[in-house]
């Protein structure tokens, strides 16, 4: 599946517009990771831990949303966008959204 | 007497180390950038027709940063004054070069020699006492385009 958030596919055309498809993922620390970044505070750097859990529920939440398109029949989804939202003290959801397309 | 001890310890710690960071990352930074400047990131969003079609991809980078103790002290007393927060400023800067270095590098992994349409994401994930920022999340993203040479030895469509 051709993922991009280019509005159109360079050499390709867009034969179908199958409307939006999005995926999402909320995800919560687990206590050591917590302690660790609550003494990164004090001390100020990249909080490596939250970097990856990060990274991993956009996966997910990427995974997602190609399982809706590839469920929808299409075979590429253009225009993603990424937000992401701390819902609560601790959780994080992230959030992924694009058009799905069948391109030739 | 014990409380303000155990700041002014906190406020040094932060200070030592949080400088020493902060110096580190922004070396770290600029070496990295002038090794990627021949990759260029585009803010448009549709690649010029004349290019040959390339395989495209998307590519991402993001890093979570946090500031350290000494400069939230100095952003609070800030917040009584009014102005510019220097030590804010310097942590967005920091994770907003980074976010993008990361991006760059795992399209030069791909083979990629331009990233068209970046779009820069920040959300502050955790917020410390009274709702100051602690970190914030930083994600950098855009399309990778891929000249079909590259893109057919590495598999990507």
């Amino acid at each position: 599946m051709l993922i991009t958030n280019l509005e159109i596919v360079p050499g390709k055309r867009v034969v179908k517009h199958l409307g939006l498809v999005q995926g999402s993922s909320v995800r919560a620390k687990h206590v050591g990771r917590d302690i660790m970044a609550s003494l990164k505070n004090i001390f100020g750097g990249e909080l490596k831990g939250y970097t990856e859990l990060l990274q991993e529920s956009r996966e997910e939440a990427m995974n997602r949303m190609q399982q809706q398109a590839q469920s929808v029949g299409a075979n590429a989804v253009l225009n993603i966008r990424f937000s992401t939202s701390s819902v609560a003290q601790g959780a994080a959801e992230l959030f992924a959204y694009g058009t799905a397309v069948v391109l030739e | 007497m014990f409380d303000l001890i155990v700041l002014i310890i906190l406020l040094a710690l932060g200070y030592g180390f949080g400088r020493l960071a902060e110096k580190r990352h922004y070396k770290s930074i600029i070496a990295r950038e002038r090794k990627y400047r021949k990759l260029y990131v585009i803010a448009a969003k549709f690649p010029p027709v004349t290019l040959p079609p390339p395989s495209s991809t998307l590519v991402t980078g993001s890093v979570v940063i946090s500031v350290d103790y000494f400069k939230r002290f100095l952003a609070a007393l800030r917040n009584l004054f009014g102005g510019r927060v220097k030590s804010y400023e310097s942590l967005l800067d920091r994770a907003r070069r980074e976010a993008i270095l990361r991006m760059k590098q795992q399209a030069a992994e791909l083979g990629a020699d331009m990233v068209f349409n970046i779009k820069i994401e920040t959300a502050s994930i955790s917020k410390g006492r009274k709702q100051t920022v602690g970190s914030v999340e930083v994600l950098a993203y855009g399309t990778a385009l891929i000249p079909e040479a590259a893109g057919a030895s590495s598999g990507i469509r």
